[in-house]
């Protein structure tokens, strides 16, 4: 590649220096490059390797009673800064931006670009890193070892790797890599219709031992042989990390601080926010961290860089510094998502939606041990199709699936139906009367947005499913 | 019944993506993998343009413009898949690419246990085809888009008891040529426009609030659609604060099963989830077992498996002018076409690709192929599936109200959920109206809905006439891994349901 992800920033950047002197500017440049496979029964079904890049110029300008902002972002194929056929499409990007920033007005979220924390990361001027199917060598030696008669696998792998380059007029010059992946395997015994699920998330794709992972769900196939069907209500629930992961991913999503001061959230009460009320006795802390907060895999670089501006972040915010939030802590309701103008606005802390979220504050319960002090009560896999059914509560909806399990006397004793549940994960926090210990998980619902997660297995004396469900 | 594609030219496809070095690109591409042994192989060339813009209360929060744009190569060797994308548009890069694909094939066939095979095409050379709209929204003002929108923010937030205001509109024009190495070459320009206008009331001492939201569909059409043509802006507009405000005031609902007089802006998303997912081909033999889902009508039910009563008739189509999904050609090279998948209640057929239609018995594909971007490869995805309306009387709405004693109208969709089977779901709507004697008697809040699909539709007592029907629609139906989202319509009549299983969710449910 001639032109690296340095060179593009600093050209879009002269470029938009020399369009319009007194704004300020942001160039963002990102290579992807990603190889996927994916089986369903025991065969290949689709794959491919790919390599996209993309340069997103952000420019601010200053207006009469503030300051607009424009975005504009363009395919950035290889040679795009080197001669005047690249420099044409990178002027009419910030020509774009700029026009589209003085048509915007004066933005709400304007803020002074924030100065660099340091000088320009080392590994500034090198290139994009990549990927290929190659790095799926192990997997398909073991996942083809182990498709079988009687079984039908299915499942996904991804590896992606990411070069992001970041320059501000500010003088902010940020390269990060973050290799990321997972593998998830969804086996079925015909048989008896069972069905199970596990994921793993993998920066390092060799890493991965597919072969325990089968051999990990196939333990749980025989938990399907006895078939118990019960009615909806309410049941003590035991809920895996995932399934937990998903909830609060949810949670923290709607965690905007502006919605919550303007009274349109969950985390609005009469006069003010929930900030400081306390949802229940244990005490659960969930916290975002670039430094993985203890789980080395989960860490991710401290640096905020979007495209976009919303209730939670702003264009205006790039290339700050961000670090490790906590938005409940020990129980309590303690951080809402501002970006810096709003949070001046309000008078509270600039915090940036974090890349990773792990709940803490549980004991040492692993989720065997918790099904072991149980009596009676469902011990669920993981939760899918979550959406919003009331806003004000925050009461979502979504379905079990790929095993609901009926735990009696400490044992697991044959596999329930699927469930329809209706819960707000504020008032799961609320009920919840056991955490076991925190561990790295691959929400299951949410996966294609966010996988950096560690959540502890939770116990909800009475989760509420609304309805059965026939799907399996 | 089956229609052949046509072979449409409204507005020209755009010069800047005709003047992309697209025969080159495909000659160099499918020459490689060719030589590198793929029996079959196709050259995509992807641009997507999307503008953003977004208000609240008045205030332009986002105004961005994206565009992605590649080259992917897709080969078929020995009967093994490959595929590779790159965002160089090169000839050498497609060379590259073509190889790349190769190799993946190679590298993976291992875990290729069966062998896919196409079904037979005609060749379409040199085929254009550009969806029907009246006026590019590139070709407008972004200043005139914010003045529209920071307009009706204005008036709305004027209005007695709306405390807040978004505003936002979505602007997509999608362009691909496709080429394969039986000679077909297609190049298609789509446009399409989503529109959406918010409002919320505050009670700041109760600590409660309530939203009620637009109904107008996202559509494909240009900028028209924002001025009046498809769509009766300044009525919506008008009474969208008293709604709200009687939406706050409204009784909360009484649990329990109730007849539903289901608006086309609610059912269309019904329709979607149990009807249009659950007959994806793919999804019915399991390629979405692990992510999206199955579906309980499989194969085996063909021709047998009563989905609804007799009055349900659905088809599925990539025709309809201004549908999100209709096309020209599909990401197979295949013709639009127009084809059954319930009829009289009955289950009837099944949307394919080019590699599901023969292990249906089918000899041609009806064209549900696509991918949504370079980077992705195609797979079957969602026609426009549709509900028929009457065909002998043209029943209106009213006239579905009037045969309900005691029940519920449902208008504009919300919130959706439905299993990995498409059995259970469950739906909200922006407003519910209580029908008494025939009669709308005002708003009830706190309302879901749920049912199993298959009773959900033998309770389907009655559907309206063509006067009712109307194109629903989203612009991101998500399926498969990687993911990848698929603009898609879908067009229903009003439709009376009996004893649908209605839940208060205020009440903890």
């Amino acid at each position: 590649m001639s032109t690296t992800g340095s060179a593009l920033v600093e050209r879009a950047l002269a470029i938009a220096a020399s369009q319009v002197p007194d704004a300020g500017a942001v160039a963002l440049v990102r290579e992807v490059s990603e190889a996927v496979v994916r089986w369903a029964n025991s065969t290949m079904t689709t794959n491919g390797n790919t390599v996209e890049r993309r340069l997103s110029v952000v420019v601010l300008v200053p207006l009469d009673g503030g300051t607009g902002a424009g975005v504009v972002t363009v395919p950035a194929p290889t040679g795009l800064a080197d001669g005047p056929e690249g420099d044409a499409v990178l002027m009419d990007a910030v020509a774009g931006a700029v026009q589209a920033a003085r048509r915007a007005g004066p933005a709400r979220d304007a803020a002074p670009l924030p100065e660099p924390a340091g000088a320009a990361d080392a590994h500034w001027d090198d290139g994009a890193e990549d990927t290929s199917t190659a790095v799926f060598a192990r997997l398909a030696e073991e996942l083809g070892a182990s498709f079988r008669p009687g079984e039908a696998s299915f499942g996904f792998a991804d590896h992606r790797v990411t070069t992001t380059w970041l320059g501000t007029s500010a003088g902010v010059r940020r390269r990060w890599v973050e290799p990321s992946g997972s593998v998830e395997l969804n086996l079925k015994d015909p048989s008896t219709g069972t069905s199970v699920w596990g994921g793993e998330g993998a920066a390092d794709m060799g890493a991965v031992d597919v072969t325990a992972l089968v051999e990990r769900l196939r333990n749980r196939l025989p938990w399907g042989a006895r078939r118990i069907d019960l009615p909806a209500r309410r049941y003590e629930t035991l809920l895996p990390p995932s399934a937990v992961s998903d909830l609060m991913i949810y949670l923290a999503w709607s965690m905007g601080g502006r919605p919550a001061q303007e009274g349109r959230s969950a985390f609005s009460r009469a006069g003010g926010t929930r900030v400081g009320e306390r949802l229940g006795d244990l005490p659960l802390t969930l916290a975002g961290d670039p430094a993985g907060a203890g789980f080395a895999d989960l860490a991710y670089t401290p640096v905020l860089a979007t495209t976009y501006s919303g209730d939670e972040v702003s264009v205006f915010d790039n290339g700050a510094t961000t670090g490790r939030v906590e938005w409940v802590r020990d129980g309590t309701v303690a951080t809402l998502a501002y970006p810096r103008a709003a949070a001046t606005e309000y008078g509270a802390s600039f915090a940036a939606p974090t890349d990773n979220l792990v709940l803490t504050g549980g004991d040492d319960a692993t989720l065997e041990e918790m099904v072991a002090t149980t009596g009676r009560g469902l011990l669920l896999t993981c939760l899918w199709y979550i959406r919003e059914v009331d806003p004000t509560t925050l009461l979502l909806t979504g379905l079990t699936r790929d095993g609901v399990y009926l735990m009696e006397g400490g044992e697991i004793v044959g596999e329930v139906n699927n469930f329809r549940f209706n819960e707000s994960p504020l008032d799961l926090l609320r009920r919840a009367t056991e955490a076991g210990a925190t561990e790295r998980t691959l929400p299951r619902e949410w996966k294609d947005w966010f996988t950096r997660a560690a959540m502890p297995p939770l116990r909800v004396p009475d989760f509420h499913m609304t309805s059965v469900s026939l799907g399996r | 019944m089956e229609r052949s594609g046509t072979h449409t030219v409204g507005h020209p496809v755009d010069q800047d993506f005709l003047a992309l070095p697209l025969t080159a690109l495909a000659d160099a591409a499918l020459d490689a993998a060719r030589r590198g042994g793929a029996q079959h192989a196709d050259l995509r060339v992807h641009r997507l343009r999307t503008q953003h813009l977004e208000l609240r209360d008045g205030r332009v929060v986002v105004a961005a413009d994206s565009e992605t744009l590649g080259l992917a190569v897709r080969v078929l060797r020995d009967g093994v898949w490959g595929f590779a994308a790159h965002v160089d548009l090169t000839p050498e890069v497609a060379v590259a690419t073509a190889r790349r694909a190769l190799d993946v094939t190679a590298t993976l066939a291992s875990l290729a246990t069966e062998r896919v095979t196409l079904a037979d095409e005609p060749v379409h050379a040199g085929a254009v085809w550009v969806s029907p709209y009246d006026v590019d929204p590139w070709a407008v003002d972004v200043a005139e888009k914010i003045a529209l929108l920071t307009d009706r923010s204005a008036a709305l937030l004027a209005a007695s008891g709306v405390d807040h205001v978004s505003a936002s509109l979505v602007q997509v024009k999608e362009q691909s040529f496709y080429a394969d190495t039986a000679g077909t070459t297609t190049t298609q320009q789509r446009v399409r426009v989503d529109p959406d206008i918010s409002i919320t009331t505050v009670d700041r001492a109760g600590g409660a609030f309530e939203s009620l939201r637009t109904l107008a569909p996202p559509a494909g059409r240009g900028w028209e659609y924002l001025t009046g043509t498809g769509w009766d802006w300044g009525a919506e507009l008008t009474e969208l604060p008293e709604l709200l405000a009687e939406k706050v005031r409204a009784p909360s609902v009484e649990a329990g099963p109730t007849d539903l007089v289901i608006d086309p802006t609610n059912l269309w998303l019904v329709i979607h989830e149990s009807i249009g997912h659950a007959t994806e081909y793919d999804r019915a033999i399991g390629y979405e077992a692990a992510y999206a889902g199955t579906s309980f009508a499989t194969p085996d039910k063909l021709g047998t498996l009563r989905y609804g009563s007799d009055v349900l008739t659905v088809t599925g189509d990539r025709t309809v002018p201004h549908g999100l999904a209709s096309v020209g050609y599909d990401d197979d090279g295949v013709a639009a076409q127009e084809f059954d998948l319930v009829r009289d209640g009955v289950l009837v057929g099944y949307q394919v690709d080019r590699s599901f239609a023969p292990r249906l018995g089918l000899d041609r594909s009806n064209g549900c192929a696509y991918a949504d971007s370079a980077e992705h490869v195609p797979l079957q995805r969602m026609a426009n599936v549709s509900l028929q309306p009457d065909p002998v009387t043209d029943r209106t709405t009213s006239d579905l109200i009037g045969a309900v004693e005691d029940g519920l109208y449902v208008v504009g969709d919300r919130s959706w959920s439905i299993d990995m089977q498409r059995y259970n779901f469950q739906f909200t709507g922006q407003r519910f109206h209580r029908i008494r004697g025939g009669e709308l008697v005002g708003q009830v809040r706190d309302v879901a809905y749920q049912a199993t699909t298959t009773d959900f539709w033998g309770s389907l007592e009655a559907v309206g006439g063509p006067s009712t029907w109307r194109l629903g629609g989203a612009f991101n139906c998500g399926k498969a891994q990687p993911g990848q989202v698929a603009p898609v319509s879908h067009g229903c009549p009003s439709a009376l349901l009996r004893g649908v299983d209605v839940l208060n969710t205020g009440s903890g449910s």
